[in-house]
């Protein structure tokens, strides 16, 4: 492999990672509270089509993240209001809003199919963009690589330094003991879902505006399902997440680099295509395995109701 | 000061009801939606409810389009029950329809009596085996099988179409991605004349039939439902869990199959690449709506039929993106899993009660 | 470091109360959990209360300490009327709770479920010392670095008291806490109460154990049906009188009758090891058991030292590797599932009543059919005879009165006692000829546990081998005909019941028996074994 290749892959594949970085992240904090979201796909799409939306209208793509970010808390708070606030199941009600998100966006989006939008220019860091190598792949790219970066420091330092991140997991290890010494367990989850929900959204509008500047209905993928997997690879520890995310971005790119080569090869276009979900599903296999690992590690209350009495 | 407060036994009478409340609720809804984009929300209802069983050709359309779903509804039911989470009914109802086509297309020149349910199963062996990879990925290595049976619809689809562009494609169809129209004895017969509802309606309602024997008088739909209520209950009484995995999982596949089978060989005639329109999820809905209830399941698929092809309707009339259809029965789940809280909990004025 | 107005008398009640309750009432849709209750604690007393499961102990605490609200009455704090808003403010105003079932994290270390009670961002390391300083100073040792999950339910509690006593409390509440120690370790933690008292704290001491009230409590509320029905001073009642206001009459007592335990054995467990992958779970060492027909034997232990674990592999919901280790009936059924282990004759009676003894939302005809499908026919041709199940779920009602509205009711609308009552039944009626069962009168009502305890006793005298696993180690010399201890995931040698004592086996339950490993190394180091036990 030549340098400018090697260059080129590890560029895309870091931009391929970025969305599944942003949104497994905040599916972390979301399931370290004990609360499992599994409509992350639905929460992308909105924030993926709310993003294209706004940016299309006001020609800025940071109002149309944040908007991005607005729509996939929106769409969260209604999971949340259904299971923290109404009981109800929540892998059924996680299924609802991937269902409802993917409906809708795709509703919302119609007017807007075969739009393109300008590209956003990268942001070059001086000097250490000029490395050799990884200069031009790492540092000379899109904010929302960066940002994901910096989400990553934020969760752990939150996650493992700060005490809410400390209230936080005690509240999805045992939410009955939480609310025992004094913790407002349903503010906290809903926090936590919000939270989720923002980052989806982010990570949603990373790709309409960012990553392939237009929208196609179904354009999410399955990304949102594949975040979800991610976490529970990462073992819900975040730079587990980060790792995974790259790889995952790596084997879409080497995909996408064999289609895209030309190369002869005798494969059909579609196999390749289906290699990521392939890549999904063996990692899990792998993780889930062992039982123990998953046990120890996954936040005890996770996809449990939990209602004060009083 | 509203508040919930726990009932002392779950209420009976609200798990039925609930359904009927979350219906006038997406109702209420769709006025507002109707409203809101401007159009004459009169005119909106109209469409999706009436205007589709005018007639005897649209009552016909309706249950045609409430085959597949209540298909695929009953078998995901089967493992719902047992809170074995299929969700990959849409990977599995496209296996099914390549199963059924490969039947087809082998024998385009026979004109055997037996090709028909030949393909039925095919279908029913090809979804299921499509199922049972997450059944034992599941048991094997415990993996997630809402991840897993979900990543396989997206491999289903991507497989399906590669057949449509290439090994399968017509080589007449002027390049389109399809397959050759199926001969006529490998088309299920025309129930009645004039319209396009086939026989697979009926296998339909034999479905469900067999899923309430199943379910509600059987040995096994018992030990299900023990899994399904009480994990640890199962597991001392020496119900083995795989084995509901395995039952849950493969029927949920089959089921899905067959309904893959009853479209190609029913109003599609020929495999393309849009063989199906989401109903391997909107089951999923058919299946909470109707309380995984054969009886729920039957008018569920009707009322989810009934979304579609209004979907169809306001897209034609009203110049509105089918994918309204979709906004609605996501909304259809949303109240459901809501007005479920009033099976359990009572709404109460006021802060205490002495 | 605690209140400074020391009250070392014991018998405090000149000051002014440190609390009051007045007319409390509490009401759930289905019961009346308090009822006009009123308490009176002083500084520096020790005041029990007592009363039977579901006489209202528990609520009136948790209103005490802000984790439900009271639907009617007043609390007096020191003199001020306070409704109290939540376990936070309780703790700012001196209440602080040890709960029965523990409020700690398991995945958090000791100092992280400290700092997690505490206002404020306390620094941790400052924070460790600070609890190795209480935990020496109250004779409560505690390693504050270690994580939960790897402590025993002994030191699992001591956190929770020094969590408590690092704020500084005035009223200390303990909800059933010898439950889980062992006879000498109940000791130890009346010393520590005693000092604290001395040092002018108010303990709430909420106990159904007659005896240990008596030895330690300075006067005693007694509730019954939600209501106050006399208060005492324990030191000067008998347990039999103090259990007269608790039940409304006189203790029950078993018809036990001489064993006629044959040299049938129905349960061997030859050498018995099982090593869980669980980091949670208790590893099985080498148990070597027998229980003959006509006999009970009872194994004693402080909960989490194998029972669990030995339960599931004797079930087999647990099933072994190899097929010796367990043999039912002369059949080696290591390896066999719980339903072919029915079929050989065994019936078991789990600790969890609701969730794995019985479905919750199901019938008690269907969960009739959850255990006795196969022995009582309910299945043909793999359907269900929906009818005979409702029959036998009749019977098991009525010849084990249980109260309830019929085979109908879901098995959650059933009180604790009833559903016991009712799941043992289920396995009764089916003629097992070994019968294995684990806390067969956890938090039933008296009644029911002395009609309980003697079915199992009905039971082996019509032949039957019974095993129970009990922490009750009262209930275990009421009825068992021998007796052993597991601790650690060994079990002890079996000894007649008659040929031993509490205090024998209490000292057992910390793994402390003639030729165990423990009681080697102790003869060596006699020093490091206060770490090593529970």
């Amino acid at each position: 492999m030549d340098a400018s290749l090697f260059t080129s892959m590890l560029f895309a594949t870091v931009v391929a990672g970025t969305p599944l970085i942003i949104v497994s992240l905040g599916l972390l904090v979301n399931e370290k509270a004990g609360v499992l979201n599994l409509g992350a796909e639905g929460m992308m799409a909105m924030g993926a089509v709310a993003a294209f939306a706004v940016t299309h209208h006001s020609g800025n793509p940071w109002l149309g993240v944040l908007a991005g970010m607005g729509a996939g808390m929106a769409v969260s708070l209604i999971f949340g209001l259904l299971t923290l606030t109404l009981q109800a199941n929540q892998v059924a009600s996680g299924l609802a809003l991937a269902i409802f998100g993917v409906g809708l966006s795709a509703f919302i989006g119609k007017p807007f199919e075969s739009i393109a939008l300008p590209a956003v220019p990268p942001i070059r860091i001086p000097f250490i963009a000029d490395l050799p190598l990884i200069g031009e792949a790492l540092y000379n790219q899109q904010a929302l690589v960066y940002l994901s970066w910096a989400m990553f420091w934020a969760v752990v330092w939150f996650l493992y330094r700060s005490r809410a991140g400390l209230i936080l997991r005690a509240v999805g290890e045992s939410p009955a003991s939480a609310h025992a010494i004094g913790h407002p367990v349903i503010l906290i989850r809903y926090l936590a879902v919000l939270f989720g929900g923002a980052m989806a959204g982010i990570g949603g509008a990373f790709l309409s505006v960012f990553y392939t500047p237009m929208w196609v209905e179904g354009m999410v993928a399955g990304r949102g399902w594949i975040a979800l997997a991610l976490v529970v690879f990462a073992t819900w520890r975040p730079l587990r997440v980060l790792v995974g995310a790259y790889l995952f971005g790596g084997v879409m790119i080497t995909q996408l680099f064999i289609q895209g080569s030309g190369m002869q090869i005798d494969f059909p276009a579609q196999f390749l295509s289906s290699l990521p979900y392939w890549a999904t599903i063996i990692v899990l296999v792998v993780i889930s395995r062992n039982v123990n690992t998953i046990r120890l590690n996954s936040p005890m209350s996770l996809g449990k109701p939990f209602r004060a009495e009083g | 000061m509203l508040r919930l407060e726990p009932r002392a036994e779950a209420s009976r009478l609200m798990s039925y009801l609930s359904p009927v409340l979350a219906t006038l609720l997406t109702l209420v809804a769709g006025i507002a939606v109707f409203s809101a984009l401007g159009k004459d929300p009169v005119e909106g209802l109209r469409l999706f409810l009436v205007s589709p069983v005018k007639d005897l050709y649209g009552v016909s359309e309706l249950l045609l389009k409430a085959t597949p779903l209540m298909l695929c509804a009953i078998g995901l039911a089967v493992g719902f029950r047992a809170n074995v989470w299929n969700i990959g009914a849409e990977g599995q109802f496209m296996l099914g329809t390549v199963g059924a086509t490969g039947v087809a297309l082998y024998f385009q020149e026979s004109d055997s009596s037996l090709v028909l349910p030949a393909m039925v199963l095919a279908g029913a062996a090809a979804g299921a085996a499509w199922a049972a990879v997450p059944a034992l990925l599941k048991t094997k290595f415990n993996a997630n099988e809402i991840l897993v049976s979900l990543m396989l619809v997206y491999v289903a689809q991507l497989f399906v179409s590669w057949l449509v562009f290439g090994p399968w494609k017509d080589p007449d169809g002027f390049n389109f991605p399809q397959t050759a129209m199926f001969a006529d004895h490998a088309l299920l017969p025309i129930l009645i004349e004039g319209t396009r509802l086939h026989a697979g309606f009926l296998m339909a309602l034999a479905a469900l039939v067999a899923g309430y024997a199943f379910m509600n008088r059987s040995y096994t739909g018992f030990k299900m439902r023990v899994a399904g209520e009480a994990a640890e209950a199962a597991r001392y009484a020496g119900f083995s869990a795989n084995r509901m995995i395995w039952i849950g999982l493969l029927t949920g596949g089959a089921a899905a199959g067959i309904a893959g089978m009853s479209e190609v060989a029913g109003p599609m005639g020929q495999l393309t690449d849009k063989v199906s329109l989401g109903y391997g999820f909107a089951a999923i809905i058919v299946a909470f709506v109707g309380r995984l209830n054969p009886f729920g399941i039957l008018l569920a698929s009707l009322l989810m039929a009934l979304l579609y092809i209004g979907g169809e309707q306001v897209q034609q009339y009203m110049n509105l993106p089918s994918s309204i259809s979709l906004v609605f029965q996501g909304l259809l789940l949303f109240f459901l899993l809501g007005s479920d809280v009033f099976i359990h909990y009572r709404l109460r004025f006021g802060r205490v009660t002495a | 470091m605690l209140d400074t107005m020391t009250q070392p008398t014991p018998t405090p009640a000149q000051t002014a109360p440190r609390l009051v309750l007045s007319n409390i009432r509490k009401v759930y849709p289905t019961v009346v959990a308090n009822d006009n209750v009123n308490l009176e604690v002083a500084p520096g007393e020790i005041h029990a209360v007592l009363g039977e499961n579901g006489a209202g102990k528990s609520t009136l605490m948790k209103i005490i300490y802000g984790v439900t609200r009271p639907s009617a009455g007043e609390m007096q704090w020191e003199g001020k009327t306070v409704t109290v808003e939540s376990p936070a403010h309780a703790r700012e105003l001196g209440i602080g709770m040890v709960f029965q079932h523990f409020s700690l994290f398991e995945t958090l270390t000791v100092v992280e479920n400290v700092a997690l009670a505490l206002p404020g961002k306390p620094d941790l390391g400052e924070l460790a010392q600070r609890i190795e300083e209480v935990s020496k100073r109250y004779g409560l040792p505690v390693d504050p670095r270690r994580h939960v999950h790897a402590l025993s339910v002994g030191e699992r509690q001591r956190v929770e008291i020094v969590r408590c006593l690092l704020q500084n409390p005035r009223l200390l509440i303990m909800d059933e806490p010898t439950s889980v120690l062992t006879p000498q370790a109940v000791r130890k933690l009346f010393e520590t109460l005693r000092q604290l008292a001395a040092e002018g704290c108010s303990i709430l001491y909420i106990s159904h154990k007659l005896d240990e009230i008596k030895e330690l409590c300075h006067s005693a509320t007694v509730l019954r049906g939600g209501r106050v029905t006399g208060h005492c001073r324990p030191g000067e009642e008998t347990p039999e009188s103090m259990a007269r206001l608790m039940i409304g009459k006189d203790l029950p007592v078993c018809e036990h009758g001489a064993s006629h335990a044959s040299d049938e054995v129905r349960l061997r467990l030859a050498g018995l090891s099982h090593a869980t992958p669980d980091p949670f779970a208790t590893d099985l060492r080498d148990i070597h058991l027998d229980v003959r027909a006509g006999e009970i034997v009872g194994i004693a232990g402080v909960s989490g030292n194998g029972q669990q674990e030995l339960l599931r592999a004797i079930s087999g919901e647990e099933p072994l590797a190899e097929k010796f280790p367990v043999q039912i009936l002369g059949t080696e059924a290591g390896r066999m599932n719980p339903g072919q282990r029915r079929k050989l004759g065994m019936c078991f009676v789990p600790e969890e009543r609701l969730g794995r003894g019985a479905v919750p939302t199901m019938s008690l005809a269907d969960n009739a059919i959850l255990t006795a499908a196969k022995s009582q026919h309910f299945v043909s041709g793999g359907f269900l005879a929906f009818s005979r199940a409702r029959d036998f779920a009749q019977n098991c009602i009525q010849s084990f009165s249980v109260k309830c509205g019929g085979p109908p009711s879901p098995a959650k609308s059933l009180s604790g006692g009833n559903l016991q009552k009712f799941i043992m039944g289920r396995e009764i009626l089916q003629a097992p000829k070994l019968l294995v069962c684990a806390q067969p009168t956890w938090g039933v009502d008296v009644g029911a546990a002395a009609f309980i305890r003697q079915s199992i006793i009905d039971l082996r005298n019509r032949g039957c081998a019974v095993l129970v696993i009990s922490e009750e180690l009262d209930e275990l010399f009421e009825i068992c005909d021998r007796i052993a201890v597991i601790a650690k995931g060994r079990l002890s040698p079996v000894r007649p019941t008659a040929e031993t004592s509490v205090e024998d086996i209490g000292v057992w339950m910390s793994g402390l028996w003639p030729g165990s490993d423990l009681a080697a190394q102790q003869s060596e180091q006699t020093g490091e074994l206060a770490h090593a036990q529970a």
